[in-house]
């Protein structure tokens, strides 16, 4: 075990855990910030995405002992994130979720994505969305949606 | 008459000698391109071999495993080689090995450029006349000369990498290259000294 300080969500959070524990474990069992969810834990789903140091990270292979000092931000900041907040409106004015599983991670995604890329090509939004998995299908919302976050940002990004 | 036979016999014993010395000259670059080529075979072998050549692709993307297969969550290269927003490399690969969950890291990991393409669209090795080339010619190599490769080979964390690359998500070692890096730096020394020469 070993005590680590970390910033998530702009706020300054000690853990003491195994040093090899996934970051997704720690967010959500010691930090109880389940919004993050458990999908495939081999990185290939996305349902885990977080964003760490600014980077759409995926949680469930990141061993906390590799965050270092880097600000760890989970889908229960976007709300306060302008970027974060055009894609949830977006995502409801676009009724996307079905189940809703996997839409914190391709939420998480798709703010990573319009934030360095604000009017992303159709190209982007398929390499960007393209590992993160949805069982309901709801690709085509998903895509319709970060249309219509993207048309809400400033063409410079947020 | 006699200044002159003596002249005849040192121009003679001249040129003789230096046909004697230029046939061991011819006979001692012969060796040593054939020993820079025999090196470089060596160089190639660890070029090729899993840990090198997964992240040396033509295609939009890498590859990972012994097998090579495409890697996994529709991963592709970007415009830097980092992969895209929402799917960089750095998004699951750190700074150093995840052995726990089987994740790969090293700094700064990315895909090799193009230029240092190593396989065709098709997955395909090149052969080693077409990855010799490709790794000499400076257009391609960001400039290096053979001592800027030995370097490389020397001190790249990634080249590094693949002598210190972890292990899979079943908890079993990854494959290391067919020689440790050790010979593969030596290797590289003798395939450099002897001028980087390239199989026909």
């Amino acid at each position: 075990m070993a005590t680590f300080q970390l910033t998530v969500n702009g706020e300054r959070r000690e853990v003491n855990v195994d040093p090899s524990t996934p970051l997704l474990w720690v967010l959500r069992d010691d930090l109880k910030l389940t919004g993050t969810k458990f999908g495939c834990g081999i990185s290939a789903c996305g349902a885990c995405t977080v964003h760490v140091g600014g980077v759409a990270t995926r949680s469930c292979i990141v061993p906390i002992s590799h965050i270092g000092d880097r600000p760890i931000v989970t889908i229960e900041a976007m709300s306060g994130d302008p970027v974060g907040r055009a894609v949830q409106d977006a995502w409801v004015a676009e009724d996307v979720v079905q189940c809703g599983y996997c839409q914190s991670g391709q939420i998480m995604a798709a703010v990573a994505l319009l934030k360095s890329t604000p009017q992303p090509s159709e190209q982007n939004i398929e390499e960007s969305m393209g590992g993160n998995l949805c069982r309901c299908g709801t690709y085509p919302r998903i895509r319709a949606a970060i249309r219509t976050a993207s048309s809400q940002l400033p063409k410079g990004g947020a | 008459m006699l200044r002159i036979r003596v002249g005849v016999l040192v121009s003679v014993m001249a040129v003789g000698g230096w046909l004697v010395c230029a046939r061991f000259a011819d006979a001692s670059d012969a060796t040593t391109t054939a020993q820079g080529l025999a090196a470089w075979e060596q160089v190639y072998s660890v070029l090729t071999s899993a840990r090198c050549i997964n992240c040396h692709t033509a295609t939009n993307y890498p590859q990972q495993g012994d097998d090579r297969h495409r890697h996994v969550a529709n991963v592709v290269r970007g415009p830097e080689g980092k992969g895209v927003p929402g799917l960089n490399c750095a998004g699951c690969h750190q700074e150093t090995n995840a052995d726990r969950t089987g994740v790969p890291g090293g700094h700064n990991w990315h895909l090799a450029p193009l230029s240092m393409r190593w396989q065709d669209m098709n997955d395909r090795v090149l052969s080693s006349a077409d990855v010799c080339r490709a790794v000499t010619d400076r257009s391609k190599n960001n400039n290096l000369d053979g001592p800027g490769l030995l370097k490389h080979h020397e001190e790249e964390p990634l080249v590094k990498w693949a002598w210190n690359p972890g292990r899979r998500p079943d908890g079993s070692a990854r494959t290391l290259p067919p020689l440790t890096h050790e010979q593969f730096i030596a290797a590289t020394r003798r395939w450099v000294e002897a001028g980087t020469p390239c199989p026909k």
